[in-house]
């Protein structure tokens, strides 16, 4: 009987590692569409530097939980704090510009722009150019190293003297970063390719590389494995805990068990909106409001 | 549709070729530039056969060529600007003329000694009798009203998508010509005479005889814009306008402030629209309400359609079409009307992307084109 062999799930809560700081607080949030109640007050906090899985059945409230972290839903009450910062409510570019970063279920790439431009309308996030500095280009930089100036000698003579506009080291450093991130996706060799002309995995990847272009703290994937054969999500779960060891936290959406399972440090269930259980994975593998959950209640039928 | 395949690649092959001059190099591009630059120079004394066919002014009634020449090198102005917000933002415009009358009544209310505005500044301010802003100063002035013009009509009416955005914007260009029509700080109906023309060491150089001047004046203005205009393009800004008319909602997402960047292509597009305007207005020396009918906002519209939106090289070639050929073919003109309709069905049905079109907004037209066909096949 697993009633007897499992702790109860408030229990659990206090179980894992508790050494690092927070870096992110969902306290008490409701959401709520008409009468729809999309999430019930639901209640945890994610570590910096762990792997958070966030899991339960279709139509449990992950997404939902997703949109009012980034901005997209505000929450009908409670309060979500990033980094020390309320962020309930607030625009999506203002959280982005926090440190949170998210890639769609339903891919959402820029699909007209290759790849390449596709990571670096997410490096523009942290850039500074404005239109008029876009336009005029008065904002100059000197004493730059090597690899910001540019590669043509007379401009690079030039450029010692009237110094580099922003716009320019921007879209240069930009254009470096985007190329690395296109390499550590494993991407890269089609980089100048239309992103909707990318085969589907390749496009997965893409939002991913996008995604860590803002330089985020905090890592929002939404179910990034759908659609993936098992070497797939094998090179997945490789690349979501190199993008832990990059320093980020990474909060993850999936139906994948063996993937949920084998990458994350804690999982959090949710149910028709509300959290059921909060724990290691193999002890919330265990829990039997979960088992229940995703198994259907013996006694409720 | 199968006859209209050849017709299509043939089409297809010459639009390729701005793109492929795009990948040439340096020293092909700059010399290339300059030719075509003093070729467009040179056009007002065009007279060498076979090419002096282009003139308007061959037959005894045609219209002034360097008169011609001014037109469409002002509304490739305006299609710079209304590229810019309809090619790279996405976002139809349909009051584009209401930023161009901003633009002309801004140098004729604060530049002519004539007009009511500036007599009352004169009396208010004890300033000599017949005082008037120089042209030089209304030039800014001018921008910045239109940017004003666009932020006001822009902050509320953003919130809006597609359609919705064109009938407000089609009621800003109404209203901005009814206010004109009906205030009398304005002139009303009458409008205003004595616009200031530009500044020169010649004072009689900007006359009403020497036209090709005044086209010289505004190719000049013309290719400060297209350069200003291609470094927006290729920047961040130009990024973040692809990305909203690709996904708004993913573009926030990805750290877009979408408001901000549309209302910024609001306001450039207005500010190169009252650019136009005030050569308009300065040329005519003289503007008045009806000058700026709610039709030319579509003029202005078709432009950019058909030259192809979100590619300013299609954006000019749509508003040397529309401005050159009525004019080069006016013994037909009872038949304009005619013609004109049946271009524009023409293009809409054969080539809806436009003449030079984007190579991005070329394949979102012709993607929908499969699904519409898709879903009919499916239906």
């Amino acid at each position: 009987m697993p009633e007897q062999t499992i702790p109860e799930s408030t229990s659990v809560q206090d179980a894992p590692i508790s050494d690092s700081e927070v870096l992110l607080t969902v306290d008490h949030v409701t959401l709520r569409f008409g009468g729809v109640v999309a999430l019930n007050d639901v209640d945890f906090e994610i570590r910096t530097g762990e792997i958070l899985g966030l899991i339960g059945p279709n139509g449990a409230g992950k997404t939902t939980c997703f949109n009012a972290m980034t901005g997209v839903y505000k929450p009908t009450s409670g309060s979500i704090t990033f980094d020390g910062t309320q962020i309930a409510g607030s625009k999506p570019h203002q959280i982005t510009a926090l440190g949170i970063a998210r890639t769609f279920q339903n891919i959402r790439l820029f699909p007209e722009m290759s790849a390449l431009e596709n990571v670096m309308v997410g490096c523009d996030a942290r850039n500074k150019t404005s239109v008029l500095g876009a336009l005029f280009r008065m904002y100059r930089i000197w004493g730059l190293p090597e690899e910001d100036l540019p590669r043509n000698p007379v401009r690079r003579a030039l450029a010692k003297v009237i110094g580099v506009s922003r716009h320019e080291v921007e879209e240069r450093r930009s254009r470096r970063k985007s190329w690395e991130l296109l390499r550590f996706v494993g991407i890269a060799d089609r980089a100048d390719e239309l992103s909707r002309n990318l085969p589907y995995g390749y496009q997965r990847r893409l939002e991913i590389a996008r995604a860590l272009a803002t330089d985020p703290k905090l890592l929002c994937l939404d179910e990034p494995a759908a659609g993936f054969n098992p070497a797939e999500k094998e090179d997945l779960m490789g690349l979501i805990r190199r993008i832990r060891d990059r320093g980020l936290t990474v909060l993850l959406i999936e139906h994948d068990m063996r993937l949920v399972m084998g990458v994350t440090d804690r999982i959090v269930v949710l149910e028709f909106g509300s959290k059921i259980a909060e724990g290691a994975p193999a002890v919330v593998a265990r829990d039997p409001k979960v088992i229940a959950a995703y198994l259907g209640e013996p006694d409720a039928a | 549709m199968t006859d209209t395949t050849p017709q299509k690649s043939v089409l297809k092959r010459v639009a390729a070729v701005p793109s492929l001059l795009g990948g040439a190099p340096q020293w092909v591009k700059v010399p290339l530039i300059l030719l075509v630059l003093s070729f467009c120079v040179y056009l007002p004394f065009l007279n060498i056969l076979p090419f002096a066919y282009i003139r308007t002014d061959l037959r005894p009634n045609g219209s002034d060529w360097s008169t011609v020449l001014f037109t469409i090198a002002l509304y490739m102005i305006v299609a710079v600007g209304l590229n810019v917000v309809i090619g790279w933002a996405g976002l139809l415009d349909l009051g584009y003329v209401g930023f161009y009358a901003v633009g002309a009544y801004s140098i004729a209310l604060f530049g002519s000694p004539a007009s009511p505005v500036t007599k009352a500044i004169a009396a208010q301010f004890g300033l000599p009798e017949g005082w008037s802003m120089a042209f030089a100063a209304c030039i800014p002035l001018a921008i910045c009203i239109a940017l004003i013009a666009g932020v006001i009509l822009g902050a509320p009416t953003l919130r809006l998508r597609g359609d919705y955005l064109a009938i407000v914007t089609m009621g800003f260009g109404e209203i901005i010509r009814i206010v004109m029509r009906n205030s009398t700080w304005t002139g009303g109906p009458a409008g205003i005479i004595a616009v200031p023309e530009p500044p020169a060491a010649d004072e009689d150089f900007f006359n009403t005889i020497d036209v090709h001047r005044w086209y010289w004046l505004a190719l000049a203005v013309l290719v400060i814009l297209i350069w200003l205009m291609r470094r927006l393009e290729h920047s961040r800004v130009g990024r973040a306008w692809l990305a909203i008319r690709e996904d708004e909602d993913a573009a926030a997402v990805m750290g877009v402030n979408a408001f901000k960047y549309k209302l910024w292509a609001f306001a450039i597009g207005a500010s190169l629209g009252a650019i136009a305007g005030l050569l308009f207005a300065s040329k005519q020396a003289y503007v008045e309400p009806n000058g700026f009918q709610l039709n030319l906002s579509f003029l202005f519209v078709a432009m950019v359609v058909i030259g192809g939106s979100g590619n300013i090289w299609g954006a000019l070639f749509g508003a040397f079409l529309i401005t050159y050929l009525p004019e080069r073919f006016r013994e037909f003109e009872s038949w304009r009307p005619l013609a004109f309709g049946v271009a524009l069905v023409a293009i809409m049905v054969l080539r809806p992307q436009g003449l030079f079109p984007n190579r991005r907004r070329a394949r979102e037209l012709e993607d929908r084109k499969h699904e519409a066909e898709e879903a009919a096949a499916d239906a």
